[in-house]
């Protein structure tokens, strides 16, 4: 154990050309994923928060429960549709980075969604007043919220990257964990625990132990600089 | 705070000579909340110009009045009539501030530019607003670290920004220090002597002898009556407002 670690650290410190194809393949798809998710499930969290329709209570019924969507299901999901004989067998995408970022998107836009919904909802019910006061359309009060809940969301965006980047069951299934092609951490970790290899997956976890504290400290120091001016 | 050009207000003067909705005529308005009648029969009219105080003690309707009348509440029964317009169909045309302003997670400009980008007035007149108001010198300041004064000062300004040509206020000094109470009374008499109808919730009787010229004294959600600040004051019809006068305990 005290040796795995040991590597582990001289593997991080030598800045293995491996080790940082994976981490940085990790990051664009994960990355990518969570931009994706936020594209769909910001504008879908902040109708379904200012929308007064039937069936809503169906709506975030079924928006919380996908935040909770198996990554082996979704893998296995996107797998059935990009295999050869699925109905997008023909794009090719099977066993590619693009697989990968499709099924993390499909995973965390409910989280996304669901969760910003509940931000954008708590600011609604603070500006739909005035909002209507000002004779403001739906979709400049949906801009306005969006832009108002920026830092809020931020988090909510964490979130998803927390989920996209420590999920394994989705990628490996879509991806493959095919060496300098699809290999992320995660699917490393995995692989080389199962080859009794340690210090690489050591060496991965601790990566990816430090990319999450980074990416929370960054997001809570600019959370804490909003909060200054009173803009959260 | 300086004095406003008096391009500030050539819009709101344009449009209320197109397409009038003064006077209002308001007729046997009730709103009821369940089983609870909270506006019972209420009827009046407003003139084209002037300063209108609604008063009356806690309770009285007079908040829930000023929502029926921009539009953002509908009544049980009874009409809203400006100038042959259906209340919601005008809410642009006016404009309310509220007791306690709701300002955006933006700086003071911004504040301004969202208003008048959102309604598509000219951008240019922000520094104007601004000056104003007297909040030229926090134009980059977040809009929510101001003092209460000053937030509810760039309220009426956003507010003005929406070119009205009446302006609601539902109690916009409560709880203001005297300096920020004459500061926001300077810029709502300037708007008055400029065109903007006012409309004016207030439980400040010396406010309301400064700024009204009619009175419209409610209770129990009924017009206990309706006359001329200078009929009002010295000689009140009701008991209501007589006692209310005198500082007796009205509810």
């Amino acid at each position: 154990m005290g040796d795995a670690f040991g590597l582990a650290f001289q593997l991080v410190l030598s800045g293995d050309a491996d080790l940082l194809e994976i981490v940085l393949l990790s990051l664009r798809v994960s990355l990518t994923a969570t931009g994706l998710a936020c594209l769909i499930g910001l504008p879908i969290g902040a109708l379904v928060a200012t929308g007064h329709f039937r069936g809503r209570n169906a709506v975030l019924i079924v928006m919380n429960s996908l935040m909770g969507l198996p990554p082996v299901v979704v893998g296995l999901l996107v797998y059935l549709h990009l295999s050869r004989s699925g109905p997008l067998g023909f794009l090719g995408l099977l066993y590619t980075p693009t697989a990968m970022i499709l099924a993390q998107t499909i995973l965390i836009a409910p989280i996304v969604a669901a969760l910003s919904r509940q931000v954008l909802e708590d600011l609604h019910a603070e500006y739909a007043e005035q909002f209507r006061s000002l004779c403001l359309t739906k979709l400049q009060t949906v801009q306005a919220l969006l832009w108002d809940a920026r830092y809020s969301l931020l988090t909510v965006g964490l979130a998803g990257f927390g989920r996209a980047v420590a999920e394994v069951g989705a990628v490996i299934i879509v991806g493959g964990n095919i060496d300098h092609l699809t290999r992320v951490m995660t699917t490393a970790i995995a692989l080389e625990t199962s080859k009794g290899d340690l210090a690489l997956a050591l060496a991965l976890g601790i990566i990816l132990l430090v990319i999450a504290l980074g990416v929370n400290a960054a997001v809570q120091s600019v959370r804490m600089t909003a909060a200054k001016q009173a803009y959260v | 705070m300086s004095d406003v050009p008096a391009t500030l207000y050539q819009a709101v003067a344009l449009r209320a000579q197109v397409a009038p909705i003064l006077p209002l005529a308001v007729r046997d308005l009730v709103l009821r909340f369940g089983e609870e009648v909270v506006l019972d029969g209420v009827s009046f009219d407003l003139g084209a110009t002037g300063c209108t105080m609604i008063m009356g003690p806690n309770g009285s309707g007079k908040s829930l009045l000023l929502k029926l009348l921009h539009g953002l509440m509908q009544p049980s029964a009874g009409r809203v009539d400006w100038g042959g317009h259906a209340a919601n169909t005008v809410t642009d045309r006016q404009a309310l501030v509220f007791q306690k302003p709701v300002l955006l997670r933006r700086s003071v400009a911004a504040n301004i530019d969202f208003v008048l980008k959102a309604r598509r007035k000219d951008a240019g007149r922000r520094d104007a607003l601004l000056d104003h108001v007297g909040l030229s010198h926090k134009a980059s300041q977040p809009a929510r670290l101001l003092s209460g004064g000053e937030a509810q000062r760039l309220a009426l300004a956003r507010a003005l920004a929406t070119d009205p040509e009446v302006l609601f206020l539902d109690e916009p000094t409560a709880s203001l220090d005297p300096a920020s109470v004459l500061a926001i009374e300077a810029i709502v008499g300037d708007a008055r002597n400029r065109g903007v109808r006012i409309v004016f919730v207030t439980h400040d009787t010396g406010q309301a002898r400064r700024l009204a010229d009619d009175v419209l004294f409610l209770q129990r959600g009924s017009i206990a009556e309706h006359t001329r600040a200078a009929d009002f004051f010295p000689e009140p019809q009701s008991q209501a407002a007589r006692d209310y006068l005198n500082g007796r305990i009205v509810v």
